[in-house]
């Protein structure tokens, strides 16, 4: 059971297929291939059974509580796409490989390629609907990425854009769809929602869900009016659109109908959002088909009409009209597949797609051009070629209706697509390859290279083996495909060409006479379309629609953002002030609980108010830097001693040491930064923002005041008793940190990391100059680095380090730990390049720090897998205890090793943050001496 | 002791605002730290106050202080450094490219 690996080898495959590209470009293809050709080999197992009618389910359990589970599920239908996408993309991967040019990035083209593969393998296989609809938003944005391809051209991004909103938005309808039919039947997984119809179709939330599903499958599929993408991403390379525009990603619309069929359908609300919109879709696709002067163009209007006939005929809801459904998205995969590759061929040998200018190229290249007949006679729905197979079957269920009032309609409409769709392809092929001699072509035309034909001939190979033979090779899969679209018995059916002289047969002359006609007196109808032809212009409405919401936004942003920092702090801090009150409005309030409160002592009172004038004074002189800064540092140990009494020495011990190096660094900055801030602000506005400060910092004084008085459910007992047998510490604060909530830290550790690398990434190379004099206009002190400091500082050295190891290995037992290790150590280094200098300092102490980030962030992660080994969740600890002679007892966990890899992280961190700073300071300084020097 | 307690938070945070407030980026950053040491205040005393029984298991003890506010403020104290410096080294960076040391980039007259 491997059925996530047959999704998940072409996600891996795209990172490998990227990097193998580096050592020649020839290698992605290669790689590409073998990566399709490894998920068919997973998924082959599987088949025979499935073929039998077994449905495989497998399940990787993730949040069973929720009902969150990775699920996939291999059916009839499932295998029918699958086998598409796999086949197709294979022989996509070797056509692309003679259509790119050697300008063209492989590596980037076939990576794209494959996670789109592994996306669109992830719809069809997955059996949890949310699972299903990541994989259907992956689709989207993989698409973007192959569809603006070649990002210089305007038109492959302006397409790649279009096609992103209007699949993107679809999804999100389909995202909410969802929602409400998990809601609905209770769960979010097929098995169950597909045996759920009645509860489904009698809920009051149906219609809403049916539409929300409807947009997202419509949006895809590019029914009319969501359409007008697909035509603007033609500026996809050729492989790209004869891959994801004919045979998967469009497909993933009519994909989505026929999965969902048992469950929504059967309905009058499906029956005719479904039939109209297909029918919409059928006739205007087919119609528009006809003028377009570009090759891909005229493919695209057609693919458009060929999927509006699909989405009809699961809109006619009959078991027959699902089959004849199921077989049409075959029938189309294989004829226009070949067909776009057919017009990539063209196109690559002539220079250019636009039928204006292209004739005659039968003498040139008659081996393509038998190829594309032969296509386009299937699609054109010919006796003997695949598609007239399907389209006949068509023709028959449109029939259905035919007693109703007004039932004659749909065989009419239909029979004018048909005719439509016989005048567009004979168009491609007549003035393609006949109508005279080529004139104007950029290129001399030629036969392409032998393997570019390959695939086109695999495929028009199977156009002509389905049309003639049907039941004998495309029956099976046929069969089990409906089978599990219908979730029942098969309809009685018989793939054959000749069904006797029926209506349908009637239909298909008609439709090859009238097409034939038509192509004939295709002037007047040409110049009708002119006429009409800028009304159905829909890029324009829409290119309209996205500039009016960026207006709108635009406008929301400018009315939101007055490029004031001080004024939106302003009224941020106002409204979390009104909603904070608010909140107690009308509330039976009492401001004092009943726990009993702690007796004040005088030493305690003392420093409250040595405290409170510090950081008083500080806001006082917040103009005169140097001091305000003294003051803060004077608050900060106050906030250390606060930490001492009330029980927390870890804290005390953190503080301490971040209150050194938080002073060291601002000093640093001020040095680069004016002395002193200018007087900025009014009175008034001074004492507005006086006001609101006190508002602030009362109402936080009330609610802490509040709360302290009252007693509380704490529910650390958990950790406290478990601390020691659990986790072998005494220290509970060190042991929750690296152990019960060892994954946080984690966590933790990669932000500080983060945040040292951006501070490295906005210093590096940067050359900033300081001043020359300090506040008082007095210049710096020659004797930068005093005797006597430098000596106790290179002295104290390996004592602070001696120490700093204490604290880190005594960490889980008594207060310590690689937080205030690490930041123990990043002090002493610091204090080496305070007292002797950067130069000094530098020649004797490593100053790459990355790697020590690196390190501590490894041995983290190393010491969380590693528990993975012996089965056990990630980052789970264990510990035992060792005599050491000499030593003692002396014990060693597993958390130590995660705690080392913290105290690297805190080190790396901290001192590259203030390595970097140093370094731009000594620059400026020295070259500030060196001046007065000369 | 509470209402000390209380005292200090709130003049730490009315502090913290005032200098957010401000136009230039030195001030801010100053209010910053006020408005961490206040938060990590605040943090921890949501755990009640305890007076001479830290979290560290000991024989005979009957009670400790709440471990888990001290083991959420523990590493906020460290993240909020990180995050002083970096917006430190933002302040410094836009005084190099902007050439003035205001918040919004510009001198205000």
């Amino acid at each position: 059971m491997n059925l996530s690996l047959v999704a998940l080898t072409p996600f891996l495959g795209a990172i490998f297929v990227a990097l193998i590209s580096r050592m020649g470009r020839l290698h992605a293809a290669w790689g590409a291939g073998a990566v399709a050709f490894l998920a068919l080999a997973i998924l082959s197992p599987l088949m025979a059974d499935t073929f039998a009618g077994q449905v495989f389910v497998q399940r990787i359990s993730w949040m069973p509580m929720l009902g969150l589970d990775i699920v996939f599920r291999l059916d009839g239908l499932g295998l029918l796409f699958a086998l598409m996408i796999l086949c197709i993309g294979l022989l996509i991967i070797l056509y692309a490989r003679y259509y790119l040019s050697e300008h063209d990035d492989m590596g980037r083209f076939y990576a794209y390629l494959l996670l789109f593969m592994g996306s669109m393998l992830g719809i069809v296989l997955s059996e949890h609907i949310i699972q299903m609809l990541i994989f259907w938003e992956l689709t989207s944005l993989s698409s973007f990425l192959l569809i603006s391809y070649w990002q210089t051209r305007q038109e492959s991004r302006t397409g790649a854009r279009m096609a992103l909103a209007v699949t993107g938005g679809g999804g999100l309808a389909l995202l909410g769809g969802f929602l409400l039919l998990g809601e609905i039947v209770g769960s979010y997984e097929l098995s169950v929602i597909l045996a759920s119809a009645d509860i489904i179709q009698s809920h009051s939330l149906y219609l809403p869900m049916l539409v929300l599903v409807l947009l997202g499958a419509f949006t895809k599929s590019a029914q009319f009016p969501f359409h007008f993408w697909l035509p603007n991403a033609m500026a996809a390379p050729t492989p790209v659109s004869a891959y994801l525009h004919s045979a998967t990603m469009v497909k993933a619309g009519v994909f989505l109908l026929a999965r969902m069929f048992p469950a929504l359908s059967g309905t009058p609300e499906w029956f005719w959002l479904v039939c109209i919109t297909g029918l919409t879709t059928l006739v205007f696709g087919a119609y528009i088909a006809m003028f377009k002067d570009d090759l891909k163009g005229l493919l695209a209007y057609s693919t458009i009409s060929h999927l509006g006939l699909i989405t009809l005929l699961f809109g006619i809801g009959t078991p027959l009209a699902a089959v004849a459904g199921v077989f049409h998205i075959i029938n189309h995969a294989i004829f226009k597949a070949s067909l776009f590759m057919a017009a990539g061929i063209i196109h690559h040998e002539t220079g250019t797609r636009d039928m204006r200018v292209l004739s005659g190229l039968w003498k040139y290249m008659p081996h393509t051009a038998l190829l594309a007949m032969v296509a386009a006679a299937s699609m054109a729905g010919v006796p003997l070629f695949n598609g007239f197979l399907s389209k006949e079957m068509f023709f028959a269920e449109t029939l259905f209706v035919i007693n109703e009032p007004w039932g004659w309609l749909l065989p009419t409409a239909a029979t004018m697509a048909g005719i439509f769709a016989v005048a567009y392809s004979l168009r491609f092929i007549h003035t393609v390859f006949f109508h005279g001699e080529p004139t104007d072509l950029p290129k001399k035309p030629h036969e392409p290279p032998r393997w570019m034909k390959v695939p086109v001939e695999i495929l028009v190979f199977l156009c002509l083996l389905v049309g003639i033979f049907p039941a004998l090779t495309v029956e099976p899969i046929l069969a089990v495909a409906a089978a599990s679209v219908l979730q029942g018995p098969l309809p009685p059916h018989d793939l054959a060409i000749w069904h006797g002289f029926n209506t349908a047969l009637i239909m298909s002359i008609i439709a090859l006479t009238g097409g034939v006609l038509a192509y004939l007196g295709r002037r007047p109808l040409a110049a009708f379309q002119v006429r009409i032809d800028k009304r159905l212009e829909f890029k324009r409405l829409f290119d309209y629609l996205l500039r009016q919401l960026f207006k709108f936004s635009g406008k929301v942003t400018r009315a939101l953002d007055t490029h004031s920092l001080q004024r939106m702090v302003f009224a941020f801090i106002f409204f979390v002030l009104v909603l904070g009150t608010t909140g107690f409005m009308g509330s039976e309030f009492t401001l004092t609980g009943d726990r009993v409160l702690l007796p004040i002592d005088g030493v305690s009172a003392l420093m409250t108010l040595i405290i409170v004038t510090a950081a008083i004074g500080s806001v006082v002189m917040h103009r005169q830097r140097l001091i305000a800064l003294i003051l803060l540092g004077a608050v900060g140990l106050g906030v250390a001693l606060v930490f001492v009494k009330f029980s927390a020495p870890d804290l005390a011990l953190t503080q301490l040491s971040v209150e050194v190096v938080t002073v060291v660094l601002i000093l640093l900055a001020l040095y680069f930064l004016p002395q002193r801030s200018p007087k900025e602000s009014s009175t008034l506005l001074r004492s507005r923002d006086a006001v609101i400060a006190t508002a602030a910092g009362g109402g936080v004084a009330v609610l802490v005041w509040a709360v302290l008085t009252r007693p509380y459910q704490s529910i650390s007992d958990y950790f406290l008793e478990h601390s020691l047998p659990g986790g072998g510490g005494t220290n509970v604060v060190n042991v929750i940190l690296v152990d019960f909530r060892g994954y946080d830290t984690l966590g933790e550790i990669t932000v500080l990391a983060l945040a040292g690398l951006g501070i490295y990434a906005m210093l590096d190379r940067l050359q900033l100059s300081g001043s020359l004099h300090d506040s008082e206009d007095r210049p710096w002190d020659k004797d930068m680095h005093p005797v006597i400091m430098a000596s106790f500082a290179r002295l104290l050295l390996p004592l602070a380090l001696l120490v700093s190891m204490y604290i880190l290995l005594r960490g889980h037992n008594l207060p310590g730990g690689g937080f205030i290790a690490g930041l123990v150590t990043a002090v002493a280094l610091v204090m080496q390049y305070l007292a002797n200098g950067v130069t000094w300092t530098q020649e004797r102490l490593p100053t790459n720090m990355h790697v020590v980030i690196g390190a501590g962030l490894l041995i983290a992660t190393i010491t969380g897998i590693a528990s993975w080994l012996f089965g056990y969740p990630f980052l789970t600890s264990t510990f035992s205890h060792i005599h050491w002679p000499l030593i003692g007892e002396f014990e060693l966990a597993s958390a130590m090793a995660f705690d080392l890899g913290v105290y690297l992280v805190v080190v790396g961190a901290t001192m590259l943050i203030l390595i970097y700073l140093g370094l731009v300071h000594s620059q400026s300084h020295l070259s500030h001496v060196r001046k007065r020097i000369r | 002791m509470e209402a000390l307690v209380s005292i200090i938070i709130g003049v730490l945070t009315s502090c913290g605002v005032y200098l957010t407030l401000r136009g230039h980026t030195f001030p801010v950053v100053l209010g910053l730290t006020f408005l961490s040491y206040a938060v990590n205040l605040f943090l921890l005393v949501m755990g009640r106050l305890t007076i001479g029984s830290p979290p560290i298991i000991a024989e005979g003890m009957s009670g400790y202080a709440d471990p888990l506010p001290q083991a959420l403020v523990l590493t906020a104290i460290v993240i909020s450094f990180a995050m002083t410096a970096f917006v430190i080294v933002l302040a410094l960076k836009a005084h190099l490219e902007m050439g003035n040391d205001h918040v919004d980039g510009k001198h205000k007259s």
